[in-house]
């Protein structure tokens, strides 16, 4: 007789569940089994049963809370100094609180919840967040960590709710609340101000959010079941909002929307019309509404950041217009190109820059040894160029002239402001684009050749034929060889300063990359417009933070002969980061997961492997399981199949990634493991106690196994708590050392 | 047993006329004046070298591809009886009289035209009609693309012949499935594909997008059999075993075997020695392994040494160091120790000869007998030439200010103590008493005072550093990196105690004799790992492509032009082919997805025999046409129009598959089958319009006026060459 340990609270908690939301039935319990949980409690009356397990249920979800709280805000002051990388997003929420315009590679909306919370707890944002290590003193820094550290402590809740959704088993939520409060890593990565515990937070909402609606499955379109749906796609939109990976649980969310969509679409008792509504609430609540959210976050982040900061030069200045103490505020610039005008050339295709030049030439064997041309993202006084007639050398400027409006189809001449020479172009192979032609400054003076001559073609001919600032297309054609000037986009190496590469294309295909604009103007001798006329859109502005967010991403590579970590480092926990402090006198923080957790994950991911495809197999060959295993192996591949999808979704696509990575990146991933573990231990148990025969021994193998596995995590937090909470004196090779003893590889560095 | 004494011997030739016909246009097409032009044409350059190292027996190392493709059409050269010498330094260069050109391009030539026949037995096997199957075939006949590819000493045919091999070896693998299970046939056929697969890997590495996807069907295959219930668990297990056998383990080995063949053709030194490893060197016949021949093994106190860089990058190099001294002051106003520097340099030179020193004695002799050092031994490093002591200490390096200067020690007495003793840590022992070899032990150099190990840092010194490179001394803790660990390379015993006999001693050539060799394996890990590590140089070229240009056909690539005339061969696909391939994968996939969404409402357009053919082929075609595309999207290098050939061939394919299954379920009326299948013809009459049009720069046999070759540049991005007189 299967002996079912722990049946009677898995099974009874799932009948108030059932009266409220309904669930997938997850696991089919045999006659026999409910008489052996009946013969259990003959006496106890069943109502009252039921109420004493919801109460004690409330209870253990509040108590993992509060032990959860407890360990996160445990000794949270400490250090008082800047640990890691809170010297960056720290320095994020100030300038949100200033209102100073910056530029990251993430999405804004981590680091504004990071302002926000330090705005509402008091905190001035004049604190300068310079160098790690760097003392807080009267700053008041609490209130960021506390608001990190706050949703860091929801995770162990979340993954408790989402195992305990997916297993209807208390025991294994219990492991896995345990794994993730004892876990070292989690809780160092909470206790800082950083874009993480935000990130996750959002990811482990999104996951019990959807795993709450799936189990709303059977009552569609009840308000429960759009509560649900809709939060899913709110916390995607938070997820994608802290990080670019909060793309990854999209993907899984994704996934579990089209297999739902798929089992809708085979339901043949539903009609065509609901299998419709189906789509359209999906539609509605995962892509519309997460990606209004999104783009609100950009609107809030340009609303608020309205004075001019470090990030202006990434973008246009028609943007840079509306900053104020921007040297463009509320500035105004002559509207039509003329002859002897100061101008900007801005590439149109996005991230690109700049037409820039310095004084530098190409070096030997790149093409003819002239001045480079390059493209720059930055505002500098080396992008500035003067329009000229390319038949004469007089300064146009000259009072005495008239002025003269450039038109399209006119033949000129681009003289570099700073170094006095002429765009040129010749039959010279560009640096890294072979099939184009060089483009360099030549010339002394603004004397030069016949190569320096260029016609100026307006693509969008709106405006007449005179060139308007801003918001005219144009190309520049070089006469001699009829290549198009353009920029390929690609990056120089050193000797370029890591500038884009110009060229001119001999194709005259119509891309962004040969079309220019002209931005800033300066010419005396014309009247001004105000800028504000000529400002771009938002989706404008959007579209173009993305383009230099993506690039920004893309420029962080690592460097040849340097340790860096790598993915496959991380789940056998091969090496920590260190957060603070060096020596033994200092205050030395760790971020390095709890090893007996880490490498239980890993022991049991390769067991979940196994034992799913045993069940697989067996399965398609058609055995026949008993209804008790029956029922965990259920569980065991659709709930640890979902977790186990998560984690490869938040793991692999790592080892694709060229940028660098580092150690944290892998603890959402972490997380979808933790929840595996949980899932699979108690099924192994269940099972083991399956096969025993006797009664009694089943329980108490089970609830040995169960209470081992739990004082194990907990008594390792004991012996590795100092990593996460700080440690002073010896480092570990010294016996006196507070981690004597626990340097178990070679590689970890505390 | 004796059955044939009853029966008579009885062969029945089955033999397809079809086969036959089509083997022959495609040699035709193939191998007509496969000999012209007798001029080196674009990456045969490339393929060239290569074949004469074979010929030669030279060693060297390519990081495009593994080595079975190279020896095949260095088998060309052998049997044409290529003795190797040619200048492979331009394409046009003139063939000299000595190189078999014929014999060198047959072998792609060959897989080139078997490729025709092989699309038609492969829509045969997907259950497609004689016709479409003729029509596949054809297609690929007057491709333009796939003939001036499979023409030329180049590899691309050869590898799109294995992929279609594996196709269709496995194709007829399972429907021998069904009627004889464990026949010899199928045996036969199971095994081919597994041969075939590792083939197309050995050829270049993307054959394994092709062997990924055949894994792909196979095991849904194997999945629907575990399925099955009327076989035993036995038959099931016997099933996955041959199929794990024939499709992974045969792979593996032949994999090995090509490189096993590799190793011992090229067993000679050559120019691409410096990448590998002393002890790989050391292996080859002549070069390192000629001077280090006879050194004693074991390094003891008074060893003279030079240590090579394990990592070697930017450049394999040895540590150095000369009587120049760091500059007071660097550029940016940082100061030095004015100690004098220590450097990496990638030359042999008498500054690379360091003695390993017992701090606790004077002598920088070997003692008889003689102490050697081990793991976890304490030891001073001094500079042959100079006599100094290797030191670091706690001042910033001069390129990379985060870790610690090294120097040879120089005494300004100024309060600066020497520091100079450091721990051997042997990466790679087995044991903690290891004794450090030469050549064969991986050691880190840690510095006893401050736990930093000597690292090449990677960068280049500025003009005072005679642009050798940077060594500097790293945390220990940082983590592991290749580039802290060196290894002795040239070593004797020292045996002056005058310093002046030491330098002549330093100076002369070592001698002794002791030999070792490197297992198979070992050689083969690091070979592998260094041709997928070797770093190809990511310039441009000037014929190079996005993959988005492939499918539109918005690219081409001069491959030559004839020295006097404007005859030229010119990489461009049949445009009617390119166009209505992806035209036809376009319509595979609406329709696919259609019938998809009305069958899970349970209304079947097709029979299930229709749509299980109509998904198999799918699976394969369709499917091999991504596997084959998409992943350039996510590569680095640098891409040409010839890499979509592979992934064109299976476009092919699906064509007449898509144009068949419409004339047979869509074109429900007699007469609209009619006209559809007119259409057919007309739109193949195009394609032969268009082929007979680009055939001259395909062939390259015929000289083109300006005005003609003009009216070819159908598109502004055809790059076609006009001779400007």
């Amino acid at each position: 007789m299967p002996p079912a340990v722990g049946e009677g609270s898995a099974r009874s908690e799932l009948r108030p569940r059932r009266g409220r939301c309904g669930h997938q039935v997850t696991r089919a319990v045999g006659p026999d089994v409910a008489a052996a949980a009946a013969a259990r409690s003959p006496k106890r009356p069943a109502r009252g049963s039921r109420r004493f397990e919801a109460a004690g249920r409330w209870a253990l979800l509040a108590l993992v809370t509060l032990l959860s709280f407890a360990t996160r805000f445990h000794r949270l002051d400490e250090p008082p100094h800047i640990c890691w990388d809170e010297t960056h997003f720290g320095k994020m929420g100030s300038y949100y609180i200033n209102r100073t315009f910056f530029f990251d590679v993430h999405p804004p909306l981590g680091k504004m919840l990071i302002g926000l919370a330090g705005y509402l707890s008091g905190y001035d944002g004049t604190f300068l967040f310079q160098k790690p290590g760097d003392k807080y003193e009267h700053h008041n820094y609490m209130g960021m960590r506390g608001f990190c550290a706050f949703l860091g402590s929801l995770l162990v809740p979340f993954a408790y709710l989402i195992v305990l959704e997916l297993s209807k088993s208390l025991p294994a939520a219990l492991l896995t609340a345990a794994l993730l409060t004892f876990d070292t890593g989690c809780l160092t990565l909470s206790q800082y101000i950083l874009l993480d515990p935000i990130l996750m937070f959002f990811i482990m909402a999104a996951m019990l959010s959807m795993v709450k609606y799936n189990s709303c499955a059977n009552r569609p379109f009840s308000a429960p079941w759009w509560f649900w749906l809709s939060l899913t796609g709110i916390n995607l939109a938070g997820a994608l909002g802290v990080k670019f990976v909060g793309l990854f649980i999209i993907l899984q969310v994704g996934w579990n929307t089209i297999s739902d969509l798929w089992h809708l679409l085979g339901d043949l008792s539903l009609s065509v019309v609901t299998v419709g509504k189906h789509l359209t609430a999906r539609i509605l609540c995962l892509i519309v509404l997460p990606l209004t959210l999104y783009t609100a976050t950009y609107a809030v982040h340009f609303r608020v950041l309205n004075k001019s900061g470090p990030g202006d030069g990434f973008f246009s200045s028609a943007f840079q217009a509306r900053l104020s103490g921007n040297n463009l505020h509320n500035a105004s610039i002559p509207e039509h190109l003329a002859y002897g005008s100061v101008i900007t050339v801005k590439n149109l295709r996005m991230a690109i820059g700049y037409l820039h030049s310095h004084r530098h030439l190409y070096p030997e064997g790149i093409g003819a040894r002239q001045q480079q041309v390059t493209t720059y993202l930055h505002k500098d006084y080396n992008n500035l160029w003067i329009i000229k007639k390319h038949n004469t050398n007089a300064d146009p400027l000259d009072p005495s002239f008239p002025v003269e409006f450039v038109r399209h189809g006119d033949i000129i001449r681009l003289e570099h402001k700073e170094t006095s020479r002429n765009l040129h172009s010749h039959y010279h192979e560009a640096p890294l684009t072979r099939k184009h032609y060089q483009v360099t400054g030549y010339g002394i003076n603004g004397t030069g050749d016949s190569n320096d001559f260029w016609r100026i073609e307006v693509v969008n001919r709106r405006f007449g034929n005179r060139i308007r600032v801003l918001r005219s297309r144009i190309r520049l054609i070089h006469l001699v060889t009829g290549c198009v000037l353009g920029s390929s986009g690609k990056v120089l190496p050193k000797w370029g300063w890591e500038q884009l590469e110009v060229t001119c294309t001999p194709y005259l295909k119509e891309t962004l990359n040969s079309i220019w604009n002209v931005e800033d103007h300066i010419n005396p001798k014309l009247p001004n417009i105000s800028l504000d006329v000529l400002q771009p859109s938002f989706p404008e502005i959007l579209l173009e933070s993305h383009m230099v967010m993506i690039r920004g991403n893309n420029g962080l590579k690592p460097k040849d002969n340097e340790f860096t970590s790598k993915p496959w480092h991380w789940p056998i926990n091969y090496q920590g980061l260190r957060f603070s402090g060096i020596n033994d006198t200092d205050f030395r923080v760790y971020l390095l997961g709890n090893p007996v957790v880490w490498w239980l994950n890993l022991l049991s991911i390769a067991l979940y492997l196994l034992l799913g495809s045993i069940i697989a197999v067996a399965v398609q060959r058609g055995a026949r399981l008993p209804a008790e295993v029956e029922g965990l192996s259920q569980v065991l591949l659709q709930g640890g199949g979902q977790l186990l999808l998560g984690w490869m979704l938040h793991y692999f696509p790592f080892f694709l990634m060229g940028r660098i990575l580092y150690f944290h990146h892998y603890f959402p991933a972490m997380l979808f493991s933790s929840m595996l573990t949980g899932i699979l231990w108690d099924t192994l148990l269940r099972l083991c106690a399956w096969s025993l025969a006797s009664s009694s021994l089943a329980r108490g193998v089970y609830v040995v196994g169960l209470l081992s596995l739990l004082l194990g995590t907990a008594y390792s937090f004991y012996l590795f708590h100092p990593l996460a909470y700080g440690m002073v004196g010896p480092l570990a090779q010294d016996p006196r050392s507070p981690m004597a003893g626990l340097k178990w590889l070679e590689s970890w560095d505390f | 047993m004796l059955g044939f004494l009853k029966r008579p011997v009885v062969v029945t030739a089955d033999i397809n006329l079809n086969v036959v016909a089509l083997t022959a246009v495609g040699l035709l097409s193939r191998l007509w004046q496969l000999a012209y032009p007798r001029a080196v044409v674009f990456d045969e350059v490339y393929y060239g070298q290569y074949i004469s190292f074979y010929m030669k027996r030279i060693f060297f190392l390519d990081g495009s591809g593994p080595p079975f493709g190279h020896m095949l059409l260095a088998l060309g050269g052998y049997l044409g009886g290529f003795d190797g010498n040619f200048l492979w330094n331009r394409i046009g260069a003139e063939y000299s009289s000595n190189v078999p050109v014929w014999s060198l391009r047959l072998l792609p030539a060959l897989t080139g035209a078997l490729s025709v026949p092989m699309a038609y037995q492969i829509l045969l096997e997907l259950g497609f009609s004689h016709c479409a199957a003729m029509g596949a075939a054809l297609l690929m006949l007057i491709e333009n693309a796939l003939i001036t590819q499979s023409r030329l000493m180049l590899l691309e045919s050869v590898l799109i012949f294995f992929n279609l091999l594996a196709v269709l070896s496995y194709l007829k693998f399972s429907n021998s499935q069904k009627q004889r299970p464990f026949s010899l046939s199928w045996w036969f056929w199971l095994m081919l594909t597994g041969v075939a697969c590792s083939c197309a890997v050995g050829v270049k590495y993307v054959g394994v997008f092709t062997y990924l996807l055949v894994l792909a069907v196979a095991s849904v295959h194997a999945w629907h059999l575990i399925g099955d219930r009327t076989l035993s668990h036995v038959r099931v297990l016997c099933h996955l075993l041959a199929r794990a056998a024939a499709l992974l383990v045969v792979p593996a080995l032949m994999y090995l075997l090509f490189f096993y063949v590799h190793l011992i053709l090229v067993y000679r030194s050559g120019p691409h020695d410096q990448v590998m490893s002393s002890a790989f060197q050391a292996s080859l016949e002549g070069g390192l392994a000629r001077i280090t021949q006879g050194q004693p093994l074991e390094v003891a106190y008074g060893s003279q040494v030079t240590l090579k860089n394990v990592f070697g990058k930017p450049v394999p190099c040895w540590l150095h160091s000369h009587q120049s001294t760091y500059p007071m002051i660097y550029e940016n106003g940082r100061g030095s120790s004015h100690q004098q520097q220590v450097t990496c340099y990638p030359f042999k030179d008498v500054n690379n000869w360091w003695i390993v020193k017992d701090p606790g004695r004077h002598q920088l002799v070997v003692g008889s007998p003689p102490r050697p050092v081990r793991h976890g031994d304490v030891v001073q490093l001094v500079h042959g030439m100079t006599t100094r002591f290797l030191n670091t200490h706690d001042v910033a390096a001069p390129l990379s200010p985060h870790s610690q200067e090294v120097s040879c020690y120089v005494d300004y007495n100024i309060s600066m103590p020497s520091q100079n003793l450091w721990r051997l840590d042997i990466v790679n022992r087995e044991s903690d008493a290891d004794v450090w070899k030469t050549i064969l032990s991986e050691v880190r150099l840690v510095h006893v005072n401050t736990s930093v190990a000597l690292k090449l840092s990677g960068a280049h010194l500025p003009d005072w550093g005679f642009r050798q490179l940077e060594v500097v001394g790293e945390k220990v803790s940082r983590g592991y990196h290749e580039s802290m660990v060196w290894n002795v390379e040239e070593h004797r015993y020292g045996k002056s105690q005058e310093q002046k006999e030491r330098e002549l001693e330093l100076h002369s050539p070592a001698q002794m004799d002791v030999s070792r060799n490197l297992s198979f394996m070992a050689r083969f890990l690091e070979l592998q790992w260094r041709m997928l590590t070797v770093k190809s140089d990511g310039s441009e070229h000037k014929y190079s492509s996005s993959p988005l240009d492939w499918v539109t056909l918005d690219t081409s690539i001069a491959y030559w032009l004839h020295p006097r005339t404007s005859a030229q061969i010119h990489l461009l696909g049949n445009v009617v082919i390119w166009a209505s391939a992806s035209l036809a994968t376009v319509v595979y996939a609406l329709l696919f997805l259609w019938y998809l969404l009305r069958r899970r409402r349970s209304i079947r357009d097709l029979p299930e025999d229709s749509w299980l053919r109509w998904v198999l082929a799918g699976a394969l075609c369709a499917g091999g046409w991504a596997v084959n595309y998409l992943p350039f999207f996510m590569m680095e290098k640098t891409l040409f129009l010839y890499h979509y050939l592979p992934a064109l061939t299976f476009q092919i394919l699906l064509l007449p598959a898509v144009l068949q299954h419409i004339s047979d379920h869509l074109c429900r009326s007699p007469p609209l089958r009619s006209l559809f299948s007119a259409l057919v013809v007309a739109w193949y009459s195009c394609a032969c319009h268009v082929f007979i049009t680009l055939r001259p720069l395909t062939y390259g046999d015929k000289s083109l006026s300006p005005s003609e070759l003009k009216a070819l540049r159908w598109k502004d991005s055809w790059d076609i060459l006009i001779r400007k007189y």
